[in-house]
């Protein structure tokens, strides 16, 4: 196995850690940003360009979106 | 349970089932020495067969369109389903955001922002636009394209022009977008039938490979699925954002 | 070495179930399901990689260039979108037990109201 591929795979099982261990929701949608750019790199180490091109564009955009959203509705009400 | 109990009580599952599941990959073959028969021939075939240099949307889209017809309709219903579970609240404050009260600057978006997000909103359009209709080229496809095109529609909340956001892409256009993009993939797959082959048969022309006309019915039903993930991530983020408008306007901090 | 990619595949799935479990705020419990999604993509894509294989897009090389397998890129691809749409309809449903409930800690949905 080359060394990228090592890499990438050891970046990735970190950064899903890192996605579990952050509590607070907010935090926890930048990490989780993070984590499907570092997914997306993986797809593309792994040959699959239409995968990481998926991956880039919901992972890192559209699920953070979502859960910043979500949190900004339960935080108006929580008033 | 206590929390705590509950924390060991899964430690031990997980570290059986970790266990359990590494035996049963490791009989896998190594990694990095496929040996399924199935990519091989395809991979051979495909561009002969459909005219697509993109084997992967040749795959989904053509050899199992059935596959993905059903993941669409997965798509539609959830976000059906987060229209109904979210509109049910509106019965607080269901007045449509009014565009002229004074009140209604939310915290202003610096002029920096405003510029980038308006001025990278076309280009976002254009390049979305060019992923849906090259998907059976290069790597792309109706999927991919159709989240860029949503992307296009946040660029524009982010520059604090919400209000002709809404003027510009109404409701109803978004919910005919998402359900044409649906109903069309189907539409599809009734053009094979009546013309005697199976139902999602490739029955239209296949044109040269490479060029952006070809692959048949290919170029079609990307545009059929564009139109729907880039209608119903929209409508999403209008279920979203509505109530967060409404109570920003009537002075709650968010 | 070479079970590296299925050990991280299998390391996130509990990962994030293990997040899942001890999870005290509904929307974390959200973002660790998709970790969980996420170990099925790489599990899918190491199964089939071939080494020296490049993209399937044969625009530019010739037919029968070594690549790797297209039909687990193609089920990925659609899971990848799908999934972060159910994600969106399981957020709706945080927010409406919210509303309900006044809290987002899921130890204390415990009593079913009528």
């Amino acid at each position: 196995m080359i060394v990228l591929e090592v890499v990438v795979l050891l970046l990735v099982a970190a950064g899903g850690t890192a996605v579990v261990l952050t509590r607070d929701p907010l935090h926890q949608a930048i990490v989780a940003s993070f984590y499907g750019l570092l997914l997306g790199i993986l797809f593309l180490v792994l040959q699959a360009p239409d995968v990481a091109l998926s991956q880039i564009v919901v992972g890192a955009v559209a699920l953070p979106l979502m859960i910043l959203l979500a949190l900004a509705k339960v935080r108006e009400r929580r008033q | 349970m206590s929390p705590r109990l509950r924390r060991r009580v899964f430690l031990v599952a997980a570290g059986a089932v970790a266990a359990l599941l590494l035996w049963g990959l490791s009989g896998l073959p190594a990694f990095g020495d496929y040996a399924g028969t199935y990519g091989t021939v395809l991979n051979r075939v495909a561009v002969d067969e459909r005219h697509a240099t993109n084997v992967v949307a040749a795959v989904t889209f053509d050899y199992r369109g059935v596959d993905t017809m059903g993941e669409e309709f997965i798509l539609f219903a959830a976000v059906v389903g987060v229209a109904i579970l979210l509109r049910a609240q509106r019965d607080e404050a269901e007045e449509p955001p009014d565009e002229d009260a004074d009140d209604r600057r939310a915290p202003g978006t610096s002029d920096a922002v405003r510029v980038l997000g308006l001025a990278l909103l076309g280009p976002i359009v254009l390049y979305g636009i060019y992923v849906v209709a090259h998907g059976h080229l290069s790597p792309g496809g109706g999927f991919q394209g159709g989240v860029v095109l949503a992307t296009g529609a946040l660029l524009v909340f982010l520059s604090g022009e919400y209000v002709t956001l809404r003027r510009v892409g109404p409701e109803t256009l978004l919910d005919l977008a998402e359900s044409a993009g649906a109903g069309g993939y189907v539409a599809v797959g009734l053009l094979g039938l009546a013309t005697g082959a199976a139902f999602l048969a490739n029955v239209l022309p296949l044109g040269q490979p490479g060029t952006l006309l070809s692959s048949g019915m290919i170029p079609l039903i990307n545009l059929a699925v564009g139109l729907e993930v880039a209608g119903g991530l929209v409508l999403l983020l209008y279920e979203f954002l509505d109530q967060t408008l409404v109570m920003r306007r009537q002075g709650y901090d968010i | 070495m070479s079970l590296l990619p299925y050990a991280v595949a299998v390391w996130l799935f509990l990962v994030g179930l293990y997040g899942i479990v001890t999870s005290k705020n509904l929307i974390h419990a959200v973002t660790c399901l998709s970790v969980v999604q996420s170990s099925t993509y790489v599990l899918l894509l190491a199964i089939g990689y071939r080494r020296g294989g490049t993209a399937p897009i044969f625009l530019d090389v010739p037919v029968g260039t070594p690549a790797v397998d297209p039909v687990v890129a193609a089920l990925a691809l659609t899971d990848v979108v799908v999934g972060a749409t159910v994600a969106a309809l399981l957020l709706a449903l945080a927010v409406q037990a919210h509303k309900r409930h006044g809290t987002l800690d899921p130890d204390e949905f415990r009593s079913l109201r009528g």
